[in-house]
């Protein structure tokens, strides 16, 4: 279900609302395609199945597209994603052309609407070689990389980087994650839907029922990390931390929850080594959900005492964003966004370590009033910074921006 | 009669300009043919920006002093720069430049942050577009302060400071046209310190100086 304007006017205020339609007057009619690799499962998808409907319902043409190709051209592009942050993975010739040729295909099923469109936003590696096979095109491209790109392998980066320097413009999440380009590169953090299935509110009952279906105890700690099956997101050290905490006395529980996107055929295999990791500890409960699990993943952050997102890399950290706003205090990797979400000592802690996990376990768990005074703060961090509302707005402005190109003040 | 008062708002959206420096020195010889835009950002635009602690440094290059250069001293040093001080950017810059040189010539050594903390150099670029609403009397901007929103209040008490001759806010500047008690407000107003507040905070101020003027109004 997508929510409407009018919804999300209910519960941020009609000012808010109002700005969007007074931001938006100019972009009316124009026609805006996006491009992703996958419709389901990860959060670019999940901001874009929110934000292309808002956008439509301001006037504006948005339509949203998904690249298709055979298992060799994700498996380049889960290693060129991989690459991008810092691994140092050398992908076959093979590998390459056919991404090559997934694009070339691509981009004849999409021709005439890529041709036609104003504004292109390509989200991420996968599609990109289609601005330089576009050559009648005629509106402005823009790369979206999602990916914390900051000391990308060089060898990689290299073959990427002349598929997006002839983009308009690019998208970041955090400056640093940005590559100097020859285009201006815009900063737009992402941001959650508090209307959708994965942050609304719930019934008491829905959380009894995740309770009840993957026998938690919810009168002990339960601890959890909700993230793809993925080494970058280190739930073997969550596993570590998890031990070393309760060799400390607390009875906790420890939720791994993840699924797999059809972008990234590594999963299967990092999930075993988890079960491996897990030795069939029965308060070690590793949930592998489909893409649709919004609300099972929203009632286990909610029964939840403590969030973890232990990264080594990390984008952005969406379900950083969505445990803040369910009030949890989140531990996570000082790496990528979030360190821009989680504020030491005051909305969570950064950690670097699987000691550092268990310290900052050990310590909230304790120290309950502080867990509750950082769920709090959090989500307050959450309302003002990092809800769709404030990126819809900020979209806007670089449509704004990019089809008038003036450098510094664009008055309406 | 004075023109009537045209609310307006804005977006800011930031742009980096992928340069980084990582110690005192590059900071310093970065800041030489640094441009107006980016000075600009690193001392205005952080009041738009998310942020969660007390902003105890108001300026970019003083809280990048403070934590991740470690320099206390210099980090004091740079905060109380007041870039309304200067009219022009090249004579902030150069303050800035001064400041920084005889902090490294105290020192006889180049303090280093962390290679994974460097000082990033971003620009913005606002989009300023019309509220539609117009206010006619100090009355009639009173009861509306309330309701603006921080945006606004940004545009009209900030970002004024940049665009105007007087390098003053909008408000005091358009209450000048209301004879003494018009120029009284407009005082007040212009005496509000912009630092050390959110947005929010500014706005509630305006309204209570606006309330006890008026009479009526205000903040709610």
């Amino acid at each position: 279900m997508t929510a409407s304007l009018e919804q999300y006017e209910q519960i941020l205020g009609k000012d808010v609302i109002q700005r969007l339609r007074q931001l938006a007057e100019p972009l009316k009619g124009i026609n805006v395609v996006h491009i992703n690799s996958t419709r389901e499962g990860g959060g670019v998808a999940e901001i874009l199945h929110r934000l292309i409907p808002l956008k439509n319902e301001l006037g504006i043409q948005a339509s949203w597209e998904v690249m298709t190709g055979e298992d060799e051209y994700y498996q380049c592009t889960k290693s060129m994603h991989n690459a991008l942050q810092g691994d140092r993975l050398d992908i076959p010739e093979r590998l390459l052309k056919q991404y090559e040729s997934t694009n070339q295909q691509n981009y004849e099923r999409l021709r005439s609407q890529l041709e036609a469109a104003d504004v292109v936003f390509i989200h991420d590696p996968q599609p990109a070689p289609l601005l330089n096979l576009c050559t009648e095109r005629k509106g402005k491209w823009i790369w979206r990389c999602h990916i914390d790109a900051s000391h990308p392998y060089r060898l990689v980066w290299k073959y990427l980087r002349p598929f997006v320097q002839g983009y308009d413009a690019s998208i970041w999440s955090l400056p640093d994650f940005a590559q100097p380009m020859p285009h201006p590169l815009y900063i737009i953090p992402p941001s959650i839907d508090p209307l959708s299935d994965k942050n609304v509110e719930l019934e008491p009952e829905m959380m009894e029922k995740v309770c009840h279906d993957y026998n938690l105890d919810p009168n002990r700690p339960i601890l959890l990390q909700v993230s793809r099956f993925d080494r970058f997101k280190d739930p073997i050290g969550v596993i570590q931390a998890y031990r070393m905490t309760k060799a400390f006395g607390p009875p906790v529980q420890l939720v791994l929850a993840g699924g797999s996107a059809t972008d990234d055929p590594e999963g299967e295999e990092v999930l075993a080594e988890v079960r491996a990791a897990a030795q069939n500890d029965p308060d070690i409960h590793i949930l592998v959900l489909p893409p649709d699990a919004h609300r099972t993943i929203n009632a286990l952050q909610r029964v939840s005492d403590i969030v973890l997102q232990k990264s080594i890399k990390e984008g952005f950290g969406l379900t950083v964003t969505e445990a803040m706003w369910k009030g949890k205090p989140v531990i996570g990797g000082d790496a990528g966004g979030i360190r821009l979400q989680v504020i030491n000592h005051h909305t969570g802690f950064l950690v670097n370590t699987p000691q550092g996990a268990a310290l900052r376990i050990r310590y909230l768990l304790k120290q309950r009033h502080c867990l509750n005074q950082m769920g709090e703060k959090a989500r307050t961090f959450v309302r003002e910074n990092f809800l769709l509302t404030r990126h819809l707005r900020e979209y806007l402005t670089l449509m704004l921006a990019v089809t008038r190109e003036t450098k510094e003040r664009i008055e309406l | 009669m004075a023109d009537l008062f045209a609310l307006k708002d804005c977006a800011l959206i930031t742009i980096a300009t992928g340069e980084r420096v990582h110690n005192l020195r590059e900071l310093r010889d970065r800041l030489m043919k640094t441009e107006r835009g980016i000075m600009y950002y690193h001392f205005w635009d952080a009041i738009l920006r998310p942020r969660f602690v007390d902003p105890e440094y108001q300026n970019d290059f003083a809280a990048w002093a403070y934590h991740e250069l470690h320099d206390r001293r210099l980090a004091e040093k740079l905060a109380i720069i007041n870039p309304t001080d200067y009219e022009f950017m090249d004579d902030l810059r150069q303050k800035l430049i001064d400041v920084i040189e005889e902090r490294m010539d105290e020192l006889g050594f180049v303090p280093v942050a962390e290679v994974a903390h460097p000082f990033f150099f971003i620009r913005s670029q606002i989009v300023v577009f019309d509220t539609n609403i117009r206010v006619s009397t100090p009355e009639e901007l009173s009861e509306s302060i309330p309701r603006i929103s921080v945006s606004s209040i940004f545009y009209h008490f900030i970002d004024s400071r940049r665009r105007t001759a007087s390098g003053k806010d909008d408000f005091s500047e358009w209450l000048l046209n209301f004879g003494p008690e018009g120029a009284s407000l407009a005082e007040e107003i212009a005496s509000i310190d912009p630092y050390f507040n959110t947005l929010l905070e500014l706005r509630d101020q305006l309204s209570l100086v606006f309330a006890r003027h008026l009479g009526k109004g205000g903040a709610e």
